[in-house]
């Protein structure tokens, strides 16, 4: 009787902070996996992705529509962040982050200036399911189910597409894609949009469990650098296997001692695998396997 | 204090060759990984210094007060030049060594209060803490031979969860001592730095004695640090940034220099959080989050962090713009901020200060030329 309502507890933590870890990380482990930079404006992309659903499901348009609408304006500014800055940079990738960083002030502050800072949200949808004596929101369930369709998707995306291949030949070997006739260029500049539509998309998904505040992208970060960082280069053989982990010591700390615990157990997780896996789990794999 | 001495201190020294130790380190004030030398160089440095030393006779007390906040931050300036612009290691952490030296500062003196000079001794005992905890932090970098990219994520990681730690402290249960921790609004009431005085303790509030305390303290860090990056040390954390793997064929085992230079980074960092909570009497949360981590690294990229002359020069700069503009606004100066750094990372990637010290550095020696 127990066990059942007990073991779906676990899983819903797990499959929470699993989805969380994965929505909020795929957008930077794309562009960081592709172009080989962190972007610190994440967090801003995942803000703007945030403001714009809210904006628009509040002028009546269906949630689902508006989180897309979040997500390709995310995209579409970072497509012109990209030819604006970004492009000058790509031989000096410490001075790309730190050019981020001045992007992700700007953003935090602008915002702050512009829109004040708070902004009126919109409910969670979709209500509670009921397992044992215990209410679930089935929006999280919900979020568990997109964390999946995003992976199978990045997957079908990059490895069954022109546009995947393609991007792939660019990261391997810039000037031998730029010889068959590639526009890297252009590649960069799609990817790095791609990349900013996912925060968008992240921002967007979880528009409706947050406050809406402009420094809101912050609640991400830290999930986000240490999904990264942990699964290495490779999005598919590193940021979902990490996220997996990370997930387990997630949960059980939140479980256990609450939300900021997670985090600093996270945090510790990193700091450990960066000394004994220094290319992180996907350098792992390489080496030991395949 | 000419070129070829460089070279002959590579060859064995012979007994005509020894110097005093005193006087090889000072010889370190000029050398290859500093810009400015020779006479004309020092007599501006002299100039600038002794019209900071009378400043405080032309303004009221307030100015001083302000004057000496700008000094506060230098430290933590210089250490983010030695760790990101000398050794390579970008660094977006430094603030969580700057807040946790802070806290430091307020929990010991606190609990045990101001008497025989005992904030001087916390103010050491702080500093330490936050060297070591730089140190921690680095082995687990270094020794994992994590790249440039990663230092920084997981830096600002560190500082960010740290900050977000002690915003959650509000309840009374999160104690040290009689030192309440107070969360999100921040620690105050520890004591100013105290000089036990014959006649009566100096007090040094934000005020003309703290003033020239700060001054003293930023010359000394700044010439002392002159003198450790012309030394081998500096040299090999140069070699390092230029190209590690050379580094390290020539023999040199470059994690302990990149861990040692990011220790002294977070002590200066440190250093910095120590004079700042006894400045205000106060340290929050927010000194070391987002915002805060990220000003460090205007000042530096703005002046030019591969100079520690230009390093410092920037970073006063900046903080005098920045305070300028605050008064319409801390938005809008932090905005400010971002475009400024934008802007220096596009045009002018080697700092603004450095290539102004750069030209004027050409025009005085084609001057001499003639």
């Amino acid at each position: 009787m127990d066990l059942l309502p007990t073991a779906f507890a676990v899983l819903y933590q797990f499959g929470d902070a699993f989805a969380f870890l994965v929505i909020a990380s795929a957008g930077l482990a794309v562009i960081f996996g592709m172009m080989g930079v962190i972007n610190l404006a994440h967090g801003e992309f995942i803000m703007c992705g945030a403001y714009v659903t809210v904006a628009v499901a509040r002028l009546g348009v269906p949630l689902p529509l508006a989180i897309l609408t979040g997500a390709l304006v995310a995209g579409l500014i970072g497509m012109l962040i990209e030819r604006l800055i970004i492009r000058h940079l790509y031989h000096r990738t410490l001075d790309s982050i730190v050019a981020t960083w001045g992007i992700s002030l700007i953003a935090t502050q602008g915002v702050l200036i512009v829109l004040g800072s708070t902004m009126q949200g919109v409910g969670t949808p979709l209500g509670s399911i009921t397992v044992g004596s215990l209410s679930y929101s089935t929006y999280r369930l919900v979020l568990m189910g997109m964390a999946l369709v995003l992976l199978l998707g990045l997957y079908l995306l990059f490895y069954h597409t022109r546009y995947g291949v393609v991007s792939r030949a660019t990261i391997q070997a810039p000037h031998m894609a730029r010889a068959l006739g590639v526009d890297t260029g252009r590649i960069y500049s799609l990817t790095f949009g791609f990349g900013a539509a996912l925060a968008g998309l992240a921002g967007g998904l979880y528009a409706p469990t947050m406050t809406m505040v402009p420094t809101m992208g912050a609640t991400f970060i830290v999930e986000s650098f240490v999904t990264v960082v942990v699964g290495g280069a490779d999005i598919f053989l590193g940021a979902a296997p990490a996220a997996a982990v990370l997930a387990v010591i997630r949960a059980s700390l939140t479980a256990w001692q609450g939300q900021l615990f997670g985090q600093i157990g996270l945090l510790i997780a990193v700091i450990i695998v960066i000394r004994v896996l220094p290319g992180g789990l996907s350098g792992w794999f390489l080496r030991t396997g395949r | 204090m000419t070129a070829p001495e460089e070279g002959l201190e590579l060859i064995a020294k012979t007994p005509a060759e020894r110097r005093s130790t005193l006087a090889i380190w000072l010889s370190r004030l000029e050398g290859p990984q500093t810009m400015g030398r020779g006479p004309l160089f020092w007599a501006a440095v002299v100039a600038v210094v002794g019209a900071a030393a009378i400043y405080p006779l032309f303004v009221d007390g307030w100015t001083v007060g302000n004057a000496a906040y700008f000094f506060v931050w230098t430290f933590m300036a210089m250490g983010l030049g030695v760790v990101w612009g000398y050794c390579g290691a970008l660094s977006f952490g430094q603030t969580a060594f700057f807040g946790l030296a802070g806290y430091g500062y307020g929990v010991l003196t606190i609990n045990v209060g101001a008497a025989y000079g005992f904030t001087i001794l916390a103010l050491v005992l702080a500093v330490a803490l936050a060297g070591l905890a730089a140190l921690i932090i680095g082995y687990f970098m270094f020794y994992g031979r994590i790249k440039g990219v990663f230092i920084g994520i997981v830096t600002l990681s560190v500082t960010l969860v740290f900050s977000t730690f002690m915003a959650q402290t509000a309840g009374p249960q999160w104690r040290i001592g009689s030192a309440r921790l107070n969360g999100f609004n921040g620690m105050s009431g520890m004591p100013p730095l105290t000089v036990p005085w014959p006649g009566g303790d100096l007090l040094l509030f934000a005020d003309i004695p703290l003033y020239y305390v700060l001054l003293t303290l930023t010359v000394l860090c700044y010439l002392g640090l002159r003198m450790l990056l012309n030394a081998p040390f500096g040299n090999v954390l140069v070699a390092i940034r230029e190209n590690p793997e050379r580094a390290e064929m020539l023999g040199y085992d470059i994690r302990v220099y990149q861990l040692l230079a990011f220790g002294l980074g977070g002590a200066l960092a440190g250093l910095s959080g120590v004079l700042y909570t006894a400045w205000g009497q106060y340290i929050t949360p927010s000194s070391m989050g987002l915002t805060a981590a990220a000003l460090p690294i205007v000042w530096v990229a703005v002046g030019g962090r591969k100079d520690i002359t230009a390093t410092l020069l920037g970073t006063l700069l900046v903080l005098y713009v920045f305070q300028t503009l605050t008064i319409y606004g801390s938005q809008y100066a932090l905005v400010a901020m971002g475009v400024l750094l934008l802007l220096t990372v596009l045009l002018a990637p080697e700092g603004v200060v450095a290539i102004l010290m750069r030209g004027i550095g050409r025009l005085f020696s084609r001057r001499q030329e003639r």
